[in-house]
């Protein structure tokens, strides 16, 4: 009896990852296709007015460049906190909070963004994006800050302390460095997820079809291109999306691989 | 001379109702190996961290009586339990050192491992850095192993050589006291044998309190023991004393291996 349960359940979990993979694996396959077939190098050098991506790329990096840049910080200085001095009400309190702000719709930080900054500031701006994508990077930084340092063990801060080190010290010198591998790797998955992301954008930075650098306008971005490409009549502009999406989803694939060759060499 | 008199001291955990420590009242003696042996969950650990008062990291603990830490300089004894300030803390862990169970490398280099209590206490000058550094990886008889890769991580050495790290590196400030809790359970026989050796060797320079639930150990090393049970001191003597000669009933019950 224990027997033919477990086969059940052995044949129910690789159908279901079989199912799985198969999904993943036509996604992929239909976006290597139809993306291979419209893509070109000249791509790269050419603004989406000249027919290319290059405007959109860089634009896309920058804005997640600069969340990360606000993002980061702020993260991790609330990650380390509330793991390593919060430990009333204040602690639980931003946890609690970082948590909902984790599982908030994209669309609604979006939203949010456009009534507090861009409505204030007359118009969709870089800014307003990468603040919006900062917002969507802050829980994600404090989650894994906070899990990366709470698995330092105890035994280590305290060696620290028995030297005489205060505190903070002890924290920066030998917590950080101890939890670092986990961080980053957390940090990147983080980035690798707001790179791809167009609803905080769609209203907040919008996109550009011109090669911009002035982050007080609307702001070029990949993933808000293709939303609209896609929505275009015309063929070219679809395989133009197509060969974006594939850009884009091979950045991701590489720097999801980045953290993870990183996690697997210092381990 | 004592280096250390714990005076009818009693601990309590920050939300406890009982006492991890009663009353307890106990010397360690100056350049002398004093072991705290007894049952699981009789409060040696508890002890031996309200020497270096590391139990301060943790907020909410209640004690009672005095510690009192002789200062060589003035002769003087201070008692810790009155320490405030951060320069006064920093200081007190200068001066009482501790090795842990578990090993405990930062991850930085072997170098900056050993250098890194040194540099907290002051000490920039390279030349010197080195100098200490050196000689407390030799008075840990580890030096042979270790001196053609300083700069490479200390994550990278075995368990018996990173707890001889970490003993050179609680040395290297030059402590007065220092205090080990179950330094050789999580060693092989071979590391054990090396870590005791060194233990004995240290104390031309400290005074030594450790803990251990290895009898063979505390009667192999140590000049004194103290048994505890249940958070009382029920017997403090010379070591040879406390094992063929024991005063008290649940003492000998204990050694010779009938409770505990
Ligand atoms: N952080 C804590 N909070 C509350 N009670 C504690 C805490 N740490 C230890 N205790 C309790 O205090 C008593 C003494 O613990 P302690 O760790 O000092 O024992 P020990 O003699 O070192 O035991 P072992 O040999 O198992 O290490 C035990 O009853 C234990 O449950
Ligand atoms: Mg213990």
């Amino acid at each position: 009896m224990r027997l033919l349960i477990n086969k059940i359940f052995l044949a129910l979990s690789i159908l279901s990852a079989g199912v799985g993979l198969a999904f993943l694996a036509w996604i992929l396959i239909t976006l290597f296709m139809k993306g291979l077939s419209s893509f070109h190098f000249s791509l790269f050098l050419n603004d989406l007015i000249e027919g290319g991506l290059r405007n959109l790329i860089v634009g896309q990096m920058i804005l997640a460049g600069l969340a990360s840049l606000i993002g980061i910080p702020l993260g991790m200085t609330a990650g380390i906190y509330i793991q390593e001095y919060g430990q009333g009400r204040y602690a639980a309190l931003i946890r609690d909070l970082s948590d909902i702000m984790m599982s908030a719709p994209s669309i609604v930080i979006g939203a949010f963004v456009y009534a507090i900054v861009v409505v204030p500031m007359g118009g969709t701006s870089g800014f307003a994006g990468a603040i919006a994508l900062a917002i969507m990077m802050i829980p994600v930084v404090i989650n894994t800050t906070d899990s990366m340092l709470s698995l330092v063990p105890r035994e280590l801060r305290e060696a620290g302390i028995a030297l005489g080190a205060s505190k903070y010290k002890v924290i920066i010198d030998i917590v950080i460095k101890a939890a670092k591998v986990g961080i980053m790797t957390g940090i990147l998955l983080a980035f690798a997820r707001i790179i791809g992301e167009t609803a905080p954008l769609l209203f907040t930075s919008e996109t550009s079809n011109y090669f911009s650098l002035n982050l007080g306008e609307s702001f070029p971005s990949l993933t808000v291109s293709i939303y609209d490409l896609a929505n275009e009549p015309e063929e070219s502009s679809r395989d133009l999306a197509w060969a974006a999406s594939f850009i884009l989803t091979v950045l991701v694939l590489i720097i999801n691989l980045t953290g993870r060759f990183i996690t697997r060499n210092k381990k | 001379m004592p280096v250390m008199k714990i005076k009818k001291f009693s601990f309590t955990y920050s939300g406890v109702e009982h006492p991890s420590l009663k009353s307890i009242t106990l010397p360690i003696e100056k350049n002398k190996i004093t072991a705290l042996i007894g049952p699981s969950g009789c409060g040696k650990s508890t002890l031996l961290r309200s020497m270096n008062r590391i139990h301060d990291l943790y907020p909410g603990n209640k004690y009672d009586g005095k510690i009192e830490l002789l200062d060589f300089e003035t002769g003087k004894y201070q008692n810790i339990l009155e320490i405030k300030k951060e320069n006064e803390f920093i200081e007190l862990r200068q001066k009482v050192g501790m090795i842990f169970q578990k090993p405990t490398p930062f991850p930085m280099s072997i170098f900056d491992n050993v250098a890194y209590g040194l540099k907290i206490a002051g000490i920039k000058n390279k030349s010197e850095l080195q100098d200490r550094v050196e000689a407390a990886l030799k008075g840990s008889a580890l030096w042979k192993e270790v001196h053609d890769r300083l700069d490479k991580s200390a994550m990278g050495l075995s368990g018996g050589q990173q707890q001889r790290l970490c003993i050179a590196r609680a040395v290297a400030v030059k402590p007065e006291v220092l205090l080990f809790d179950e330094p050789t359970s999580a060693l092989d026989p071979i590391s054990t044998g090396a870590i005791e050796e060194l233990i004995v060797e240290l104390k031309k320079d400290v005074s030594i309190a450790i803990v251990t639930h290895n009898m063979q150990q505390a009667s192999r090393i140590s000049d004194y023991t103290a048994f505890m049970y249940l958070g009382d001191l029920i017997e403090y003597d010379k070591t040879e004393n406390i094992f063929l000669n024991p005063k008290e009933k649940q003492t000998e019950d204990y050694i010779t291996g009938r409770f505990g």
